[in-house]
C-alpha cells in the first residue's frame, strides 16, 4: 500500500522508510517560527530546565505580529524580552517593526517555506504553510520549548482525509467561500487528528495565496495540517521569492490510504458567509442579505494579502462605504502594504471611507486595532467567529470573503458581492 | 483523584472562551486564573471553588493553540478535565504541562454540576459518587502517560527520554 503525502514527510523527517497513521514519531523540525505572545512563556521553560543554547539558531524565525506595534506595557515587555533572548542566542532571522508582518503572511513571502519540509509554530494557523506541500502545525508553547531545545517534536502520524474540489468556480466565490464550505461538511471537529489534503482541478488552479487561503482554515475543521501537492504554480512562487531549488517533493501515491475522500462541486456555489459563533455555521450570502454591520474587517492570515486586498478595492473602487461602517484594511505584511500602496489600492480604500493600518493580527483575536463593544456586529475576511473572538462576547463576527467583506461595508449590511464586480 | 464536577455540557469550548486573548499579554498561573472561562460562564470563579474537576462535551479547547488555556484553568484549581472528547493542540498542551485530559464518551449525560466524582486512572474509571454510576474511559496512550509520569514534555526531554 502506498504513501500519503503527509506520512512520506513524517517518515522522512524520522529517519524511517514508511510510517503509519497512530504511531507516535519524534520528527525533525525544519523551520521554528515564534511570535510574540506564545514564544515568552517558552523561553521561560527553557531557563526554567537549565537549557541555554537552541538547537540552530539559523532554524527560528522570529515574527512578532499579534499584539504589534506594542498594544500595552505588557505587549511591550514579552517583545523586548524575546528580542534581549533573540541577540542572546544568535537569532538573526528576526522581522522589526518596518520589515514586520502576520507570521503566516510573511514566512512564506521571505522565501522560508519550502515543499516536504517541517514547520512548527505556537499558532493553530501554521496550517497556512501546507499549501506548499510541507507539513506545517501549530504547537503550544511548551512544545516549542522541546523544539527549540532539541530540533525535534513527537507527533502521532496522523490519518488524512483527501477534499477533492472540482468545477467551475462561479463569479464572486473565492477560495475562502470554498474553504468555509468544506468546513461546513466537515464540521468544526470532523478533521481532528487528522491531515486535510486538497486536491482536484480547482485546487490545482489556484494562486499560492488562495492556496493559503485553504490551508490557513484546515484547523477550523481540527485539522493537524492542511497539505496541497507542490506543482508549476508553487514553483513559481518559490522562485519569485528567491527560495533556492534544494527541497524534496513528496506526493501521495495512487495506492495510498485516505481515511474518508470528500468530492465537492462548487459550479453551483454562491458566496458564503459564516454566522456566529462557529466557522462552521455556514450559509448563502443570500441568506444573510440585509443583516446590518457596525464594522468591516479585512485582514489577517487567512486573508489580508495582494490577491485579496486587490478583490477588496475592485469592489471599493469609487464607491463609498455606508456612513455608520468603520472599515479597517490591514495588510499582512509590509511587502504587502507596499506593493499595495504603489497598485494605488491604499488610496481607494481610503478614499471610500476606510481606514489602513499597519501590520497586525490585532483585531482578528480581539488584540488591539479594532475591538468590538457589546451588541456590535463585523463582517470580518478572518478565520474565526467564536464568542468573544473580536472584543465584547455580545459581539458577533459573520466571517465571509474579501469580496463579501467589501460589498457589505459599501452597503452598511451583509451584502451580495457579484452586484459590484 | 477525587472532587466536585463542574459540568458544561456544550460542544466545541474553545481556548478564546477559556482564556480570552486580551489576556495573553501575561502567562503566568497566578495571573491569568481569575480570567479563566470568563466570556462564557461569570459564574466559574465561584464553582472553581467547590470543584477540581471540570466536565464537558465534544472538541473541547478547539482553536487557537494557545497553551494560557491549560494555565488559566489549572491556576484556578482545576485539577483534570474530562469531556467527550478534546481538540488536538489542547490535548497535547494538556499531556505536555502533565495536565490530565481525560475522553469519556457520555460523560455528560451521567454528572450533573456539583456531583462528587472520582477518576481512576489505573482502572480507567470515572465514578459518579453521589448518582453511584461507573463510566469507563480510554486509557492515555503509553507515551502520553510517561509524559505526564515525568511531570511534563520538558522534565521528559531534560531526562533523555526523547
Amino acid at each position: 500500500m502506498g504513501a500519503t503525502l503527509v506520512e512520506k514527510i513524517l517518515a522522512a523527517h524520522s529517519g524511517r522508510d514508511k510510517v503509519t497513521p497512530g504511531e507516535i514519531v519524534n520528527a525533525d523540525i525544519d523551520i521554528i517560527m515564534c511570535h510574540d505572545v506564545t514564544t515568552t512563556p517558552a523561553i521561560e521553560l527553557l531557563e526554567k530546565y537549565g537549557i541555554k543554547r537552541v538547537f540552530d539558531p539559523d532554524r527560528i524565525v522570529i515574527m512578532p505580529d499579534h499584539f504589534v506595534p506594542n498594544k500595552d506595557i505588557k505587549a511591550a515587555e514579552m517583545v523586548k524580552r524575546i528580542r534581549e533572548w533573540a541577540k542572546e542566542q544568535n537569532i538573526k532571522n528576526f522581522y522589526e517593526i518596518g520589515r514586520h508582518g502576520i507570521c503566516h503572511a510573511l514566512l512564506p513571502e521571505q522565501g522560508y517555506v519550502k515543499p516536504g519540509t517541517t514547520i512548527i509554530c505556537g499558532d493553530s494557523h501554521t496550517t497556512t504553510h501546507g499549501a506548499f506541500g510541507a507539513f506545517a502545525t501549530g504547537v503550544g508553547s511548551t512544545d516549542l520549548a522541546a523544539a527549540l531545545a532539541t530540533g525535534k517534536l513527537w507527533f502521532k502520524v496522523p490519518e488524512t482525509i483527501l477534499v477533492e474540489i472540482k468545477g467551475k468556480v462561479p463569479d464572486g466565490v473565492y477560495a475562502k467561500d470554498i474553504i468555509l464550505k468544506v468546513i461546513s461538511i466537515l464540521g468544526v471537529d470532523g478533521a481532528t487528528y487528522k491531515a486535510i489534503e486538497f486536491t482536484g482541478e480547482v485546487v490545482e488552479q489556484m494562486s499560492m495565496e488562495s492556496r493559503m487561503t485553504m490551508c490557513n482554515m484546515a484547523i477550523e475543521a481540527g485539522g493537524k495540517v492542511g497539505v496541497i501537492e507542490p506543482d508549476e504554480i508553487t514553483f513559481d512562487y518559490l522562485r519569485r521569492t528567491g527560495v533556492e531549488d534544494d527541497f524534496t517533493i513528496y506526493r501521495s501515491d495512487d495506492d495510498a490510504r485516505f481515511s474518508d475522500v470528500i468530492k465537492l462541486d462548487v459550479s453551483e456555489m454562491e458566496p458564503v458567509v459564516a454566522f456566529p459563533h462557529l466557522p462552521s455555521n455556514v450559509k448563502n450570502v443570500s441568506e444573510a442579505e440585509g443583516i446590518r454591520i457596525d464594522q468591516a474587517f479585512l485582514g489577517s492570515c487567512t486573508n489580508g494579502r495582494l490577491e485579496d486586498l486587490r478583490v477588496a478595492a475592485e469592489v471599493l473602487k469609487g464607491r463609498r462605504i455606508a456612513e455608520h461602517v468603520r472599515m479597517i484594511v490591514i495588510p499582512a505584511t509590509t511587502e504587502i502594504w507596499k506593493q499595495a500602496d504603489r497598485e494605488g489600492l491604499l488610496y481607494t480604500f481610503m478614499e471610500a471611507g476606510a481606514t489602513v493600518s499597519t501590520p497586525t493580527c490585532g483585531p482578528c483575536l480581539g488584540g488591539h486595532m479594532g475591538i468590538l463593544a457589546s451588541g456590535e456586529r463585523c463582517i470580518s475576511s478572518t478565520n474565526r467567529n467564536f464568542v468573544g473572538r473580536m472584543g465584547s462576547p455580545e459581539s458577533e463576527v459573520y466571517l465571509a470573503s474579501p469580496a463579501t467583506v467589501a460589498a457589505s461595508a459599501i452597503d452598511g449590511k451583509i451584502a451580495d458581492p457579484r452586484k459590484y464586480l | 483523584m477525587k472532587g466536585r464536577a463542574i459540568v458544561y455540557e456544550r460542544n466545541h469550548i474553545n481556548t478564546d472562551e477559556i482564556i480570552p486573548a486580551r489576556y495573553l499579554n501575561m502567562d503566568n498561573e497566578k495571573d491569568l486564573a481569575p480570567h479563566a472561562m470568563e466570556d462564557l460562564d461569570l459564574s466559574f470563579q465561584e464553582k472553581v471553588k467547590w470543584g477540581s474537576i471540570l466536565v464537558a462535551g465534544e472538541n473541547f479547547g478547539c482553536g487557537s493553540s494557545r497553551e494560557h488555556a491549560v494555565w488559566a484553568l489549572r491556576g484556578a484549581g482545576i485539577k483534570a478535565v474530562v469531556c467527550e472528547s478534546f481538540a488536538r493542540i489542547f490535548y497535547r498542551n494538556c499531556i505536555n504541562n502533565g495536565f490530565l485530559a481525560i475522553e469519556c464518551e457520555g460523560i455528560t449525560k451521567y454528572v450533573k454540576n456539583g456531583d462528587e466524582v472520582e477518576l481512576d486512572l489505573e482502572r480507567g474509571e470515572f465514578r459518579n459518587i453521589n448518582a453511584g454510576k461507573t463510566l469507563k474511559f480510554h486509557p492515555l496512550p503509553k507515551f502520553a502517560i510517561e509524559i505526564i509520569e515525568a511531570g511534563g514534555l520538558m522534565s521528559y526531554i531534560v531526562r533523555g527520554s526523547v
